[in-house]
């Protein structure tokens, strides 16, 4: 079959010479419409010489398979051939009559854009890579308007303060953001709703803004979810405060393609002149009030606000190699034969989720798919013949074993408690149920403090004391002899056990104070 | 309201006080209020039992009372003593000699018992005796043994006599048959069975322990420890006393639940511990069942080394095992915790549930040297954080971090839970010498690429490693 790669509007293309080394070699024909890869520095020579071959806008348009970045909006379905393949960037989410038009053209449409956010599929997350590139980007654009140095610097003339950096939204792209600043030398504080990201933003270099009341989850599939009315309130107070104080803002809150408005117009009047917000939102109409997809706003306290919605594609050279990487390794899922035919399994979750048209039906969007997989079942017991010990069997017929030892030991018991005279059977049930309680109670000793228990238990067994003191009286010497030997043992149980739980438990302690009390401790 | 029944009223008391004394045990928060209600509770009891004993003294008030302050005096003052100067290395001698005691109670409590009324007691009340001086009788010398054991006064290797599930058995059918001559006799003869059988009983004690090896002896001291409470329980059926019946089952269930725990920890079955054998070396290996040879190449470190990797270390997880007890290292161990976490190292402990010789034994040793409770992990709770570490010390434990366990079908400790340490950046292993650990298992973790070996005295090297930071 045969792959196009046709040359697209912005400034990326979909493959590159080393991609195109992958696909030849999964078996299809590569044909690259001339000067695709031009504006992403791959002349067309570098894909000849790679293996493809070039061709005209009709060629890379009517191929069996077509990969191209994005789909532009005004592009009409006709494009494509009846029954052809098209793997791209779709935003089904927001393109219900773009969906339709495809399915109608018996178009088989694969959104790059849809792939579950599982890990196994990590290396067909095009928007996790892509939004790395931009949030690098965002800092560079921002840096390049900001009037000063991100990082400190000591001059001969005096030393100038490092920027602050206020990152909203830790995801992939607030992450990269974050690194790209922190690596320049800024202050970086993020804020994130949901709070397992606390630990990523440190790990990048960030200080965690917290606000409480303010945290969300996620949801099945790994996007994040909409927050309540509260919690808004609650983030909203942070950026309030955090903007007032940043030299450079980046926002990157994206919901499902729709842009939540953080940053009001008041926030970014209370802000600094010359201060710079990035709004990476743009594409889903901006998380700022002011910003304007695509455009570089100044407002009239002289804060700078870039809505551009191509900051990845202002890194075409990576950014087209991802996105051909990307599009290598759907392929590679969908060519398990090597042979150049493209085999579309729906059983797949992965691929039923990419998939928004087939066979003229639309089938977006795809049923839900569980993002946390449940942790592997611990591995199988080693076979029993390696055991060294005595007495194992297969497991099954060991359960069996068990099952049947349990209720001969009933049956007995039952018969034991029926042949006793009545006055015992008294005993037996305080017996019984005291083994019970014992069940309960011991079954949550915390495992720390199982020495303390034991000694414990055994100065509680030294009761049988009880049974020594009551002899003591007896008229016979013997008995009060043996008595009296008994309960000395026993008491001393009792004492030495108690006085010995009391003690270790005094050693257990608890942590903050701890350099203090360990330099008292260690001599 | 007679004196019994007073006394009865404040045996219920008690009970209820043991339970909530046990409960209490559970968490750190409560536990020193659990040991409180159980002093209370056996402060009521004996308060209840010593006016009772004056009640029904046969013999003049006066002498009973005077030989029951002396047998007080006696435990008291014994009793102190120990518990006040046992060194908490010690700690599971010291808890298998106290079950000892117990069951040489138990026996003469028997056998006091069958001396009083042996000749007119109906059948039921005989066969208590005999079954109380039977499990008595096996704790005190089974005991006895785990006691030498621990404290090094006998080899700790499992005896393995041939045969020795047949000799148990044996010995246990005797028993039966001794009872059956036991009830038939109807007079103070019956005194010959009882004895014989006590013997038999204090053999099968000796035998069923020997036969367990060292590495096993957690789980053998909280079986011992179910052992003396089933005796005290046997004790109070053949008393009537429900007191004994409640606090017996309750130890004796407590007892069974430990060893069940360390059981499953080491991925074995209860019966295979119990019928002992386990981790004695193959035929022809003894005493030099460690073979290295072939397995790999070790590396060798340097305590200036091991400093030198410490203070560029993040994340640090000591894992001490029964060889920090050994070298008594648990102080300069607790102080290169502290002073690693005054430098910011984020420094953690963790315990594998059978490391030392007594379940939780680690942890009390650490709580000895003033390490804080909550840096002390489990195993479950660390395994996870493993792989983000960057340096894993590990002080003197061998089998609990042996990746065999894992990566080895055919080795005998396969499947058993361990502590993932080969995960973490770098490993240093604190050992005496090549030696294999208690199961008798070569340890690839020695042999891998991420692993250093320190040898020598662990005290004497965490030492080194102190003056060098």
């Amino acid at each position: 079959m045969r792959i196009g790669v046709p040359r697209e509007a912005g400034r990326l293309v979909a493959a590159t010479p080393t991609t195109v080394g992958r696909l030849t070699g999964l078996g299809y024909e590569v044909l690259v419409e001339a000067g695709a890869g031009e504006a992403a520095s791959f002349p067309d020579a570098a894909y000849l010489a790679a293996g493809a071959s070039i061709g005209s806008a009709a060629d890379a348009w009517g191929a069996d398979v077509v990969t191209a970045v994005e789909w532009q909006p005004r592009a009409p379905a006709g494009l494509l051939r009846p029954g052809a393949t098209l793997i791209a960037q779709l935003a089904p989410a927001t393109r219900a009559v773009l969906l339709h038009d495809l399915a109608e053209h018996a178009v088989t449409a694969l959104a790059l854009d849809a792939v579950p956010r599982i890990s196994r599929a990590q290396s067909l997350d095009v928007l996790s890579a892509l939004s790395n590139v931009a949030g690098y980007r965002a800092v560079v654009e921002a840096a390049a308007e900001y009037g000063g140095m991100l990082a400190g610097q000591v001059t001969a003339a005096g030393t100038t303060k490092p920027a602050t950096v206020f990152v909203v939204g830790a995801g992939v792209a607030g992450l990269a953001a974050i690194g790209a600043a922190a690596s320049l030398g800024a202050q970086v504080r993020a804020f994130d709703v949901r709070p397992e990201a606390a630990e990523q933003i440190e790990s990048t270099g960030g200080t965690v803004v917290r606000a409480s009341g303010a945290t969300q989850t996620v949801s099945a599939d790994g996007y994040a979810s909409t927050l309540s009315e509260d919690q808004e309130a609650a983030a909203a107070r942070v950026y309030a405060t955090e903007t007032a104080g940043a030299d450079i803002v980046v926002t990157t809150a994206l919901v499902r393609g729709t842009a939540p408005r953080t940053i009001t117009a008041e926030m970014v009047a209370a802000m600094r002149p010359g201060s710079v917000i990035v709004d990476l939102a743009a594409p889903g109409g901006g998380n700022c009030e002011l910003t304007v997809p695509g455009e570089r706003v100044v407002t009239a306290n002289g804060v700078v606000i870039l809505g551009y919605t191509d900051l990845a594609a202002r890194l075409p050279r990576h950014s087209s190699e991802l996105v051909g990487t990307v599009v290598a390794n759907v392929l590679t899922l969908l060519t398990p034969g090597e042979d150049g035919r493209l085999v579309l399994d729906l059983t797949d979750p992965v691929v039923r989720g990419m998939t928004v048209t087939h066979q003229g039906d639309v089938l977006w969007p795809p049923p839900p798919v569980q993002v946390s997989v449940v942790p592997a079942p611990p591995p199988a017991p080693p076979a029993p013949e390696v055991r060294s010990a005595v007495g194992h069997d297969k497991d099954g017929s060991r359960r069996l074993t068990r099952a049947v030892t349990f209720a001969l030991a009933a049956a007995l018991a039952g018969l034991l408690v029926a042949a006793s005279p009545p006055g015992l059977t008294g005993h037996f049930t305080v017996l019984a149920l005291a083994v019970v309680v014992g069940f309960y109670v011991i079954s949550h000793v915390s495992h720390s403090l199982h020495t303390p228990l034991m000694s414990q238990t055994n100065a509680v067994s030294g009761i049988i004391l009880v049974g020594a003191l009551l002899q003591i009286g007896s008229s016979s010497w013997i008995v009060t002899l043996l008595a009296v030997v008994a309960a000395s043992v026993a008491s001393i149980n009792i004492f030495g056990g108690f006085l010995v739980t009391h003690r270790m438990l005094g050693m257990f302690r608890r942590g903050p104070v701890r350099s203090a009390a360990s330099r008292g401790g260690a001599r | 309201m007679s004196v019994a029944s007073i006394v009865q009223a404040a045996y219920l008391a008690a009970a209820v006080l043991f339970i909530l004394s046990l409960a209490g045990l559970s968490r750190q928060e409560t536990a020193r209020r659990g040991v409180v209600l159980g002093m209370s509770g056996m402060v009521l009891a004996l308060a209840a039992t010593v006016a009772l004993a004056l009640d029904r003294s046969e013999r003049p008030v006066a002498v009973t009372a005077a030989l029951i302050v002396l047998v007080l005096v006696v435990g008291a003052s014994v009793g102190t003593w120990r518990a006040r100067t046992v060194e908490m290395t010690q700690m599971p001698e010291l808890i298998a000699l106290l079950h000892s005691f117990v069951g040489i109670a138990a026996v003469l409590v028997g056998y006091g018992s069958y001396l009083t009324e042996g000749t007119h007691a109906g059948t039921v009340h005989l066969v208590e005796v005999y079954l109380g001086v039977l499990i008595g009788a096996v704790t005190f010398t089974g005991s006895i043994v785990a006691f030498l054991k621990l404290s090094a006064r006998i080899r700790s290797a499992a005896l393995t006599l041939p045969g020795r599930n047949w000799l148990n058995l044996a010995v246990l059918v005797m028993c039966a048959v001794l009872l059956w001559w036991f009830l038939a006799a109807r007079d103070r003869s019956g005194l010959a069975p009882l004895i014989l059988m006590t013997l038999l009983a204090l053999a099968l004690g000796w035998h069923l322990v020997a036969a367990i090896g060292g590495g096993d002896m957690p789980v053998v001291v909280s079986m011992l420890n179910s052992y003396s409470g089933w005796a005290a329980a046997a004790a109070g059926f053949m008393l009537g006393n429900d007191l004994l019946i409640i606090t017996g089952a309750l130890v004796g269930s407590s007892g069974a639940i430990l060893s069940y725990i360390m059981c499953k920890a080491m991925n074995r079955s209860f019966v295979s511990v119990i019928l002992g054998g386990y981790g004695s070396p193959a035929p022809g290996a003894t005493g030099g069942a460690e073979d290295p040879s072939g397995v790999g190449q070790h590396r060798e470190t340097s305590s200036d080394a091991v400093a030198a990797l410490l203070s560029g270390a993040r994340s640090v997880v000591v894992v001490p095992g029964y060889g920090m007890a050994v070298a008594k290292a648990q102080y300069p161990v607790a102080e290169l915790a502290s002073r690693l976490g005054d430098r910011g190292v984020d420094v953690r402990f963790g315990i594998h549930p059978v490391a030392g010789r007594l379940p939780g034994h680690m942890n009390v040793l650490l709580a000895e040297a003033r390490v804080p409770y909550d840096i002390v992990l489990g195993m479950d709770e660390i395994n996870g954080d493993l792989p983000s570490t960057d340096v894993v010390l590990v002080i003197g434990a061998n089998d609990t971090v042996n990746p065999a366990a894992e990566e080895d079908p055919a080795s005998p400790i396969a499947g058993m839970p361990v502590l993932e340490v080969w995960k973490a950046r770098d490993v240093v292993v604190f050992k005496r010498s090549m030696a294999t650990g208690y199961a008798g298992v070569a340890n690839p973790l020695f042999f891998r690429e991420n692993t250093a070996m320190l040898f020598g005295d662990a005290k004497e090297q965490v030492d080194a490693i102190l003056r060098a930071l």
